[in-house]
């Protein structure tokens, strides 16, 4: 598309293979230049221009005349303090929403349960953090249903590109194809701009593209992760940093002494940045995502330090999410774990938990033993 | 939850808020500025909801500067108080309203400092103190009880201080740390955040 920018073109064969409207009358999300003429009308119409070719894309914008609140939005037999945790997408009927917005059928009603503490969502637990080496980010990958398990070795931690990956929470549809938007309009600044989009601007995209779906039933929690480059333009970083959060690197080095020895905000490193489809957006060095999220924070704050290794930092990482794993109802299966550096991210072999809690077992085992054998001899030599 | 306050000087506007950024339970962060610089002398305070908040302060702090750009010169307190207040009133009665509670401070050269209170349903006020969120109820009092209108930049920080202890004692919720800027002919000034980190 970024080609057919530079050139002119905006209808040619290629084109209409993964933008022409699927024929069960349903636009396909990518329909940016195809908006104003309407569902199944001419593809190669080429009086018309797009206009601004370099826009961003924001899948509302153009064709919906009202606010999306009118669309997604599930019948009123949601239950608010359980909102659904998955949902698979129906075949649709023509007289159905735009299917830019992820499709949701009805939600699956929830067996009878005992009251929240808090209003449960995001059936997950995923993390991230940085540190010296780097950045972590983990997951569990447990797909849960309401009380099903609705696939045990799904893929929470989703890269976007070769620097930047996402860890995502919520439902898992609308953060599959959320992911692959972001991918594709991370990988158009890159070929228009000549540089990667940081992870603040990549947070701040995906923040601004979600933002017409709020208060609609999409739920989308990601934390991005990645390497920051040193770039010339690295004066953006810094714009940006004073715009929005004034004096945010005052502020962070204020906290505590080590922050100071932390990155600055345009200087290359790792980032992080939280961002939820309700609209929160925040730049930090640790986040943990879901509703294991308490449990994992409580064993994070406990080992997290800038300076911690590699292999420290990833058995850490691993072992909060097999603690929330443990606690936590719908988080569970295996552990993903990726390490982002300046060369890029690397993914670990998944672990099954299983053997880790069985590990677990025997270590505690032997413990018990060895503090028995410990009183035995304390015995004896009195 | 949240927590803004702002004191009105003869020269200047002292203005903190607590930085603590939460979801649900969760503290996600402990060090989140709610401050939103709108110019070299005014500053827009922002509480609310989730994404709201960020949204339409940035959507007025990009338009200040954008008349700056425009015209050359920049936007004094009160024309960017009524501003915030227009817009803040025109998106009450459609379909996306911004759930925000705002403080905005400034300094103008012909007016002086200028301290403006802005609820969720867009009411302004110019005040020479204010405070937003549950901590008001609490601090609101001793506000009333020791402010004067001609204190000085140590009586003004001091009566910070007595609200922050107030909060301490008596609020449920922990809040930490505030943020606290002061704004006066020169700009806006970062001051030590409070609590002092040795304690």
């Amino acid at each position: 598309m970024a080609l057919q920018d530079v050139c002119g073109f905006h209808d040619t064969p290629a084109y209409p293979r993964w933008n022409t409207p699927a024929l069960l009358s349903l636009p396909v999300g990518d329909t940016i230049l195809h908006i104003q003429r309407g569902i199944g009308s001419s593809m190669y119409d080429f009086g018309k221009t797009s206009g601004n070719a370099l826009e961003l894309y924001v899948p509302v914008l153009d064709y919906l005349s009202q606010s999306p609140i009118n669309f997604g939005q599930i019948a009123s037999n949601t239950l608010p303090s359980h909102p659904p945790l998955f949902q698979s997408p129906t075949p649709l009927s023509p007289s159905c929403l735009p299917v830019s917005i992820p499709l949701l059928s009805s939600p699956v009603p929830p067996s009878p349960f005992v009251p929240l503490p808090f209003p449960l969502s995001h059936g997950t637990t995923t993390l991230a953090f940085a540190f010296q080496g780097g950045a972590i980010a983990a997951a569990d990958t447990r797909s849960s249903c309401g009380g099903l398990v609705a696939c045990p070795a799904s893929h929470k931690v989703l890269p976007v590109h070769s620097h930047m990956v996402g860890t995502t929470s919520g439902t898992s549809a609308d953060c599959a194809l959320w992911k692959r938007i972001l991918a594709r309009e991370c990988r158009l600044y890159q070929l228009r701009h000549r540089r990667r989009l940081t992870v603040g601007g990549s947070a701040k995209l995906l923040s601004h593209m979600l933002h017409p779906f709020k208060g609609t039933e999409l739920c989308v929690a990601a934390t991005l992760c990645g390497w920051d480059g040193e770039v010339e333009g690295g004066t953006e970083d810094k714009l940006a940093a004073e715009g929005t959060q004034d004096g945010g690197s005052a502020n962070e080095s204020g906290t505590s002494p080590a922050a100071a020895a932390r990155v600055p905000a345009w200087a290359p490193g790792p980032r992080l940045c939280y961002v939820c489809s309700d609209g929160t957006l925040l730049k930090g060095g640790l986040f943990s995502v879901g509703s294991g999220s308490p449990y994992a924070y409580s064993v994070l704050d406990a080992g997290h330090r800038w300076e911690l290794s590699v292999p420290e930092a990833c058995s850490l990482a691993r072992e909060a999410v097999f603690r929330a794993t443990h606690r936590d109802a719908y988080s569970g299966n295996c552990v993903d774990l990726f390490h982002i550096t300046a060369r890029g991210w690397r993914r670990r072999a998944r672990e099954d938990l299983k053997e880790e809690y069985y590990r677990e077992k025997e270590r505690e085992r032997e413990r018990v033993e060895e503090r028995r054998r410990e009183r035995g001899r304390v015995e004896e030599r009195k | 939850m949240e927590y803004l306050i702002g004191i009105q000087g003869p020269d200047f506007v002292l203005v903190a808020a607590d930085t603590v950024a939460a979801s649900s339970i969760i503290q996600m962060k402990h060090d989140y500025d709610k401050m939103f610089k709108l110019s070299e002398k005014i500053l827009l305070l922002c509480v609310g909801e989730a994404g709201d908040t960020v949204q339409f302060a940035e959507y007025i702090q990009k338009n200040v500067q954008l008349y700056k750009m425009r015209n050359g010169y920049e936007l004094s307190p009160a024309a960017a108080a009524n501003f915030t207040r227009k817009n803040l009133a025109d998106y009450l009665r459609s379909r996306t309203p911004y759930h925000v509670n705002l403080l905005l401070a400034g300094f103008d050269e012909a007016d002086g400092p200028s301290l403006y209170y802005m609820d969720y349903l867009s009411a302004l006020a110019k005040a020479p103190f204010a405070a937003h969120g549950y901590g008001a109820f609490l601090t609101l009092s001793i506000l009333d009880r020791y402010y004067q209108p001609d204190l000085s930049r140590d009586e003004a920080v001091d009566l910070l201080k007595k609200c922050v202890e107030e909060l301490n004692k008596r609020f449920i919720l922990n809040l930490k740390s505030f943020s606290v800027r002061l704004i006066d002919k020169e700009g806006i000034h970062d001051l030590e955040r409070l609590p002092l980190p040795q304690q």
